[in-house]
């Protein structure tokens, strides 16, 4: 009866697997960070992929995943050839596919800022200056692949102290993305947090942040941050000229809902290079070899 | 009585060795203590839990609009990769006795479902042969060496009785495997009510089962439509014997490969470079072998890795195992006397299997993740979630087996009944059943660290988020390594105290 069981099952399952895979043949899939609530980014990625979808003439896919890392995986792996990436996970996703590209990034993306946002009872006040007085207090980043959450506030942390973070605070965690971040230091779980100003603007427009339970205490200077990157070998799937009318569509995408899910006021074009610091500071912190 | 033996032992009481073992377990456990954090780091936890109960009192089951796709790939997933295991399982059982499968089988089971997901993900991405290899694999570790124990206790006196010359293939067929048969059957179905819990909480990382929304539902704060999620979870593994019989089962399994969705198809050049580039360490790669230096950064790469990172994580891991192991022994013995007929009648019973029903059929992972979301990050929540979840397992055999114990019409009742009747006499049973949970306890204590508690898991998911799979590897080994040493001593103390029983649900 086992047996019986074993062959019926394996023929199945292999014809289970062969049916998904013809299944997926030709859509162009794209992905993004998870660095907000789930149900936003599904929002905000299916209006994109329905426009996208009519601009090229070639049906497209949003793929959710839940982490940082297995967005740059499946980029990687080329079981998506489109990413929204932040500007860490987009460095590494392009060291590691040969030929990839940024081709677009939002108006406010080449001056991206991170904010570190206090719980009242720290006492901490707004500053101009690094507030070294969170040393010994606890602390979350965002995601520990995150380029606002962890990358940038983990290199001024460096620079601050000349120590990891590890040794600065009682205790460092990793929140797993900026909602997150925002509320773990609104509840008090952490004392002092580090977030990305973009999300922590419209969560207080949104009502979502007391700001009698805490306040941003410090901001980074500007850095470049999120951008689309593309796959290399795009053309030879989707016929010459499509990595182009990809970055032309990315561009041209003007509707006010459409915009205001990002947020971003617009989209203006991007090249590998300008997220040279990006690289170079994740160098010099080792979160790149 | 000779004096000597008067003075010798005087009027303290002797304890068994069994006892002692206990003491020392407690010791070892209290030591750790001090050592661990176990804050409650969140100012105001009372808000969170009033909006989380408030959530429970009302389920939303409309909210999930995906709420049939997500149980209908948790049980599509759970199933294949049962089967898949079972299949594998029963075959690897006849060779048991090579070294070599045993050791494979070891390997497979010491390393928990998230990490081989984690691991598969890299290659064949969100694809359904990630989330049923992430099963099959453990899994078949697992059944392998039960299935071989099980034929291997069949009794003997049915072959004793055998003519000469009947092949050994009939022998196994006609002899060994219907002794055999209903051990098989039962325990492939109790692994699958686990491959069932498994399925869930390979949501967590991406596949599109239930963990997937009830993450979602977490996170976000939609406590009503966590709690729909799952209660139907609940529902779903408490008539388990009522829709998985098996003449059904055959019938969901040709079905159930055509339901696992995914999203990718699955390309050889990842899983070559994967094998082949990835996981070789990051000194030896596109390195001249035969350059000294090429050597010495390997040894520098290896040191920081062990010193930095597996170290404080096996210190972690060790802490939070050998604490959790304690406190699950005292909430079993704690519980037991719910669904037990020598404390409460029929309605108590009833209350009691729900509660103990309620906390095993939750997979640790997801209660750990609640705990996290009311106290803050710290091994509190950790503690206390395997304590409840293992402490639930252990209580529900001890209960049942409490049912079998004659008592003498004039025995004690209540309290007296408990301390000096029902607990002396199954102590040798409750230690065996804790002494086999050890292992799980400490396999799951890894993976927690992908949740943020700094045990092993938090540096294999940091590595992973560093997408440096030849660390992610080496630290998954390690965690491999230290749960089959942990396996053997637990072998070593049961064989010492002669505690073995036949313990199938409560093995993995």
């Amino acid at each position: 009866m086992g047996k019986l069981i074993g062959r019926r099952f394996f023929i199945a399952l292999a014809a289970g697997l062969l049916a998904t895979s013809v299944a997926v043949a030709d859509t162009f899939v794209f992905t993004a960070i998870p660095d907000q609530d789930e149900a936003r980014l599904k929002e905000r990625f299916g209006k994109v992929a329905t426009y996208l979808s009519e601009a090229l003439g070639v049906e497209t896919r949003y793929v959710p995943v839940k982490s940082y890392a297995a967005a740059v995986t499946a980029f990687r792996n080329d079981q998506v050839q489109l990413a929204w990436f932040g500007g860490l996970s987009g460095v590494r996703a392009r060291l590691l596919v040969e030929g990839s590209e940024a081709i677009a990034q939002g108006i406010e993306d080449p001056n991206f800022e991170t904010y570190f946002i206090a719980h009242v009872s720290t006492g901490l006040k707004p500053s101009q200056d690094f507030p070294k007085e969170i040393a010994g207090m606890t602390f979350t980043f965002g995601s520990k692949g995150s380029t606002s959450g962890r990358l940038m506030p983990e290199y001024h942390i460096r620079q601050q102290f000349g120590k990891s973070p590890d040794e600065v605070f009682s205790k460092v965690g990793f929140s797993g993305n900026h909602s997150k971040t925002v509320a773990l230091v609104q509840s008090g779980a952490y004392q002092v947090g580090a977030t990305n100003f973009k999300v922590w603007k419209r969560e207080l427009a949104e009502g979502k942040i007391d700001p009698d339970k805490l306040s941003v205490i410090w901001k980074t200077p500007g850095y470049p941050d999120y951008q689309w990157t593309i796959r290399g070998d795009v053309d030879q799937r989707w016929g010459e000229g499509f990595k182009e009318k990809v970055r032309q569509a990315l561009l041209d995408m003007d509707a006010p809902d459409l915009l205001a899910s990002f947020p971003r006021k617009g989209f203006i074009p991007a090249t590998n290079a300008d997220f040279q610091p990006i690289l170079d500071t994740a160098r010099e912190i080792k979160l790149i070899d | 009585m000779p004096p000597a033996a008067e003075t010798s032992s005087g009027l303290r009481p002797r304890y068994s060795r069994a006892v002692w073992v206990s003491f020392l377990f407690i010791a070892i456990a209290a030591a750790c203590l001090p050592f661990a954090d176990l804050s409650i780091s969140t100012l105001d936890p009372w808000t969170e839990m009033e909006r989380m109960l408030w959530g429970v009192l009302t389920p939303d089951f409309l909210a999930v609009s995906n709420l049939g796709t997500a149980i209908l790939q948790t049980v599509a997933f759970a199933l294949v990769g049962v089967a898949l295991a079972a299949v594998s399982g029963f075959v690897m059982a006849q060779f048991f006795h090579l070294r070599l499968v045993r050791l494979l089988c070891a390997v497979a089971r010491a390393i928990h479902e998230i990490f081989w997901a984690l691991i598969f993900l890299q290659m064949f991405g969100l694809s359904p042969l990630t989330g049923v290899l992430a099963i099959a694999i453990p899994y078949a570790g697992i059944c392998a060496k039960v299935y071989a124990e099980t034929l291997e206790e069949a009794p003997p006196a049915a072959l004793k009785v055998l003519p000469a010359g009947v092949s050994t293939l009939s022998t196994f067929f006609f002899v060994r495997l219907p002794d055999a048969w209903v051990h098989i059957k039962n325990y492939t179905l109790y692994r699958f009510e686990c491959g069932l819990r498994s399925s869930a909480v390979l949501g967590f990382v991406g596949l599109p089962t239930l963990g997937y929304y009830l993450e979602t539902a977490f996170s976000e704060g939609n406590y009503s439509e966590a709690a729909a999620l799952l209660m139907i979870f609940y529902v779903l593994i408490a008539t388990l014997r009522v829709w998985a019989k098996p003449r059904l089962l055959g019938l969901y399994l040709v079905v159930a490969p055509f339901l696992l969705s995914g999203s990718s198809q699955i390309r050889l050049d990842n899983v070559l470079r994967f094998l082949g580039e990835d996981i070789v360490p990051a000194p030896l790669r596109d390195a001249n072998l035969l350059d000294a230096g090429t050597w010495s950064g390997l040894a520098d790469w290896l040191g920081m890795l062990l010193a930095d990172q597996a170290l404080p994580g096996i210190v972690a891991t060790v802490l939070l195992t050998q604490i959790a192991l304690v406190a699950t022994a005292f909430l079993s013995l704690a519980f037991f006397p719910l669904i037990s007929e020598k404390f409460f009648g029929r309605f108590g019973r009833t209350l009691g299997h729900i509660f103990l029903v309620v906390l095993r059929s939750t997979p640790e992972f997801i209660l750990v993740y609640i705990f996290l979301q009311l106290w803050g990050p710290s091994m509190l929540p950790a503690v206390v979630a395997l304590a409840l979840h293992n402490g639930a397992i252990i209580g529900h055999l001890l209960g049942r087996y409490s049912d079998e114990i004659r008592l003498r019409p004039d025995s004690p009742v209540g309290i007296n009944r408990y301390a000096f009747e029902i607990v002396p006499r199954m102590y040798g049973q409750f230690l065996a059943f804790l002494f086999y949970r050890w292992e799980v306890i400490m396999r799951e204590t890894a993976i927690l660290g992908v949740l943020g508690i700094a045990t092993l898991g938090f540096y294999i998911d940091s590595a992973i988020a560093d997408i440096r799979l030849d660390r992610a590897m080496l630290l998954i080994f390690i965690t491999a390594l230290l749960n089959i040493g942990i396996d053997s001593l637990s072998r070593l103390i049961r064989d010492r105290l002669r505690l073995s029983t036949r313990v199938e649900s409560c093995r993995g």
